[in-house]
């Protein structure tokens, strides 16, 4: 009895003193807690105030690409000047010129009146060549007509350019000013949506240049990439994962593809040149081509995140289907591969995203060529996203300045908008378990 | 460590006086074959088998570590035999042997001839697909496909060819859960995920799965030790009715539940058979040392 009472006292006493150690350890332990949350917060707060630096920067000197100036011109559609049978051909710079010259009679030596004629866009005469042939009973007439302003009257509208700098600092002298303020006076600037900034491709001049062309050569590219790199990939990490016997090859395989993973994108761009231009003989700056490269370039990550999320389902899941007596092919379609779905949609869209950003290899394929046309297929010289951002980073013209801008907002989008689809994907795919 | 021992010796007295026959208490002072004679003891060929082992030896891991060592055991047509034994003594390893799902398991070999209707289905010629077919598996852990219970029924009838139309898989649907005793709790909801059954329900939805695709034998692993006692009473009543048309060997860690449902037990200890026989007779008059110190608490 004794005995027993004193087991049991000591053993209280013991419980006590745990207790006790376990409560002097528990505010350090909160401590240590509070301590690791607030780290984990104030690295989410860090990257999202860059985040938000970086988009700030971006909208504030992108957003006015998306207005445009126009000017609004008097010009006699001189009958003797334009051939009705052949309206293509006249000369309408002459007209324009001329309409700028009437407005400002003053105007007399050469050097000035090259400055008055730089006023409008040299695309002003396409738009009036496209009035007259779509309005053919308007010659004879003095019609009035609105045409993009140059590059440099757009900045000073928006207030890129500064009235009170030196002249001899400003881009445009006093004399300019002045023509521009007389327009303004009477009305005759606007500021409109500027839509060909959307469906135009590269120019040497920052009010006709548009991003189309380089969205229409990334859409193409993509499309060689994600036609090529999906299968492919898919089928090498399904085989790698479910059917390939484990020994040294397969060792050498893996860590190999590992190793792809990680070299670096330009490598592939000069690859890309010997084998795909000088061996095959393919068209330079070709989306075809820039797939091709960029496939190679995806292919590691593709392959990576699909073994990741075939391994991920659950070995329970194969037993049952092969205990059942499917075959491993039955094994691996019916069961595993849906499963693995989601995880495999993931791992290319991410692979596209980066592909879609990608600039360096496509430079050695001569993707990097000032290209003015709209690529209409695979075989086309194009350029894509990145490189056109690339581009007019490089111009000298503070125009293309906000037009950079404005195309990194473009492929930020797409950016965005492939994510968003990877997480509907995953959804959808999810839901049906 | 003596607290551990005395918790263990508890379990098992409160196991045998948990509705069973009490644990063989004798205390006669039977010659018991001693503890390091490893040679199968008991009767382990039957008359007319469904399948019938010999020599049969596992290797892992490319013929590193042997698990299971020279074992002859023969499986009955119509009878249910019950195989036990401390953790890690090969129960699993020889189980899988019988419908060749060790093949999955890298760097496993398995030698000996296993054979089914005298058929050896380890032959070079041996497809595993009918094989899987002819027998059957259910797994320790329930593992129904994550699709509706309808399609966890019908997937093995349809990769096989046995249902020509959806009337034909619709009957067997219904025929194989009725047989697992599940129709009533889920004929209204067969388009619902097998996933989302209790455990019990879910084991029998992989038992019906089994016996869907008709097969000759039923190999099952420990199929009730995720379940809970009430689960486990209707599974192996289960098991008793469906041995009127299957042969069944079954792997379990519960005495009671090797008295209950097999004709014949067999014991295997750390990749050894030790002894087979008949089921009372194991439990009641096990010829082996080690036998005796297993279903006495002993051991394990
Ligand atoms: N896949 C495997 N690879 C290597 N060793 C294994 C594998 N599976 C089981 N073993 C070993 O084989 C022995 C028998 O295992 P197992 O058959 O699972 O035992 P039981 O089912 O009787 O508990 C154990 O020692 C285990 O460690
Ligand atoms: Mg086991």
């Amino acid at each position: 009895m004794n005995k027993s009472e004193n087991m049991a006292s000591s053993a209280q006493g013991r419980q006590l003193r745990t207790m006790d150690i376990v409560n002097r350890g528990l505010a350090r332990r909160y401590r240590a807690e509070r301590r690791f949350k607030r780290f984990g917060l104030s690295a989410i707060l860090l990257s999202l105030a860059f985040l938000a630096v970086l988009f700030i920067s971006i909208f504030a000197n992108g957003y006015t690409a998306f207005q445009q100036t126009f000017i609004q011109l008097e010009v006699f559609l001189d009958p003797l000047k334009i051939d009705k049978e052949d309206l293509g051909s006249a000369n309408y710079q002459g007209l324009v010129r001329e309409s700028l010259a009437k407005t400002f009679p003053a105007v007399k030596n050469r050097a000035d009146k090259r400055k008055l004629y730089g006023m409008v866009s040299s695309g002003a005469s396409f738009d009036l060549r496209k009035f007259v042939q779509k309005n053919r009973h308007e010659i004879g007439n003095t019609i009035r007509i609105w045409v993009p302003a140059d590059d440099d009257v757009d900045m000073l509208i928006k207030g890129h350019i500064l009235r009170d700098v030196p002249e001899s600092e400003r881009r445009m002298d006093d004399t300019q000013i002045a023509w521009v303020d007389h327009f303004q006076h009477q009305l005759r600037i606007k500021q409109e949506f500027n839509m060909t900034f959307f469906t135009g491709g590269d120019s040497r001049e920052p009010e006709l240049a548009g991003i189309w062309g380089a969205v229409c050569g990334s859409l193409y590219t993509l499309l060689v990439t994600l036609c090529l790199s999906f299968p492919i990939g898919v089928a090498t990490a399904i085989y790698l994962e479910e059917f390939a016997p484990t020994n040294r090859w397969t060792d050498v395989v893996e860590v190999n593809i590992n190793n792809l993973a990680a070299v670096p994108s330009i490598v592939f761009g000069l690859l890309g040149l010997a084998v795909f231009l000088n061996f095959f003989g393919l068209p330079r700056s070709a989306p075809l081509v820039g797939g091709l490269v960029l496939t190679l370039m995806t292919l590691p990550t593709i392959i990576i995140a699909g073994r990741a999320s075939l391994k991920s389902v659950p070995p329970s899941i194969r037993e049952a289907a092969l205990g059942i007596g499917a075959s491993k092919t039955q094994m691996v379609a019916h069961h595993v591969l849906p499963l693995a779905m989601p995880g495999m949609l993931t791992g290319t869209i991410i692979g596209m995203a980066q592909a879609l950003g990608e600039t360096a290899p496509l430079l050695m394929i001569g993707m990097v060529a000032f290209i003015v046309d709209i690529p209409g297929g695979f075989t086309d010289p194009a350029t894509v996203l990145p490189v056109q951002i690339f581009l007019w980073a490089d111009s000298p013209e503070r125009a293309f300045l906000e037009k950079t801008s404005a195309a990194i907002m473009v492929l930020l989008l797409f950016l965005v908008i492939m994510n968003g689809l990877a997480v509907v994907l995953r959804k959808k795919f999810e839901r049906r378990w | 460590m003596r607290l551990l021992k005395v918790s263990k010796m508890q379990t098992v007295m409160d196991k045998g006086g948990n509705g069973g026959p009490p644990m063989p208490l004798k205390k006669m002072r039977k010659e018991l074959v001693p503890r390091k004679e490893r040679a199968t003891i008991g009767q382990f060929e039957v008359e007319n088998p469904r399948m019938s082992c010999r020599n049969v030896d596992v290797y892992y891991n490319h013929g590193e570590k042997k698990a299971i060592n020279n074992i002859n055991l023969d499986i009955g047509r119509n009878e249910v035999i019950a195989m036990i034994g401390p953790s890690g003594c090969g129960k699993s390893t020889f189980l899988r042997c019988l419908n060749r799902m060790n093949d999955t398991i890298d760097g496993c070999r398995v030698t000996g001839t296993i054979t089914i209707d005298n058929k050896n289905i380890y032959g070079k010629d041996v497809d595993v697909v009918p094989l899987r077919a002819q027998v059957g598996m259910v797994f320790q852990k329930p593992n129904p496909f994550p699709k509706s219970i309808y399609d966890n029924i019908a997937y093995g009838p349809k990769i096989h060819g046995l249902v020509q139309n959806r009337d034909e898989t619709d009957g067997l649907v219904e025929q194989s859960l009725r047989r697992a005793g599940l129709w009533k709790e889920v004929k209204d909801r067969l388009d619902q995920p097998g996933t989302g059954l209790s455990g019990g329900q879910q084991q029998r939805l992989c038992i019906a799965r089994t016996i869907a695709v008709n097969p000759e034998v039923i190999l099952m692993d420990e199929p009730c030790s995720a379940l809970d006692p009430i689960a486990t009473a209707i599974i192996e009543d289960l098991i008793d009715e469906l041995k009127q048309d299957y042969a069944i060997a079954i792997v379990t860690h519960s005495m009671q539940q090797a008295s209950r449902v097999s004709q014949r037990t067999a014991y295997f200890h750390l990749g050894d058979l030790i002894e087979v026989g008949p089921t009372d007779q194991i439990f009641l008059n096990p010829l082996h040392q080690l036998t005796e110190d297993y279903i006495t608490g002993r051991f394990g």
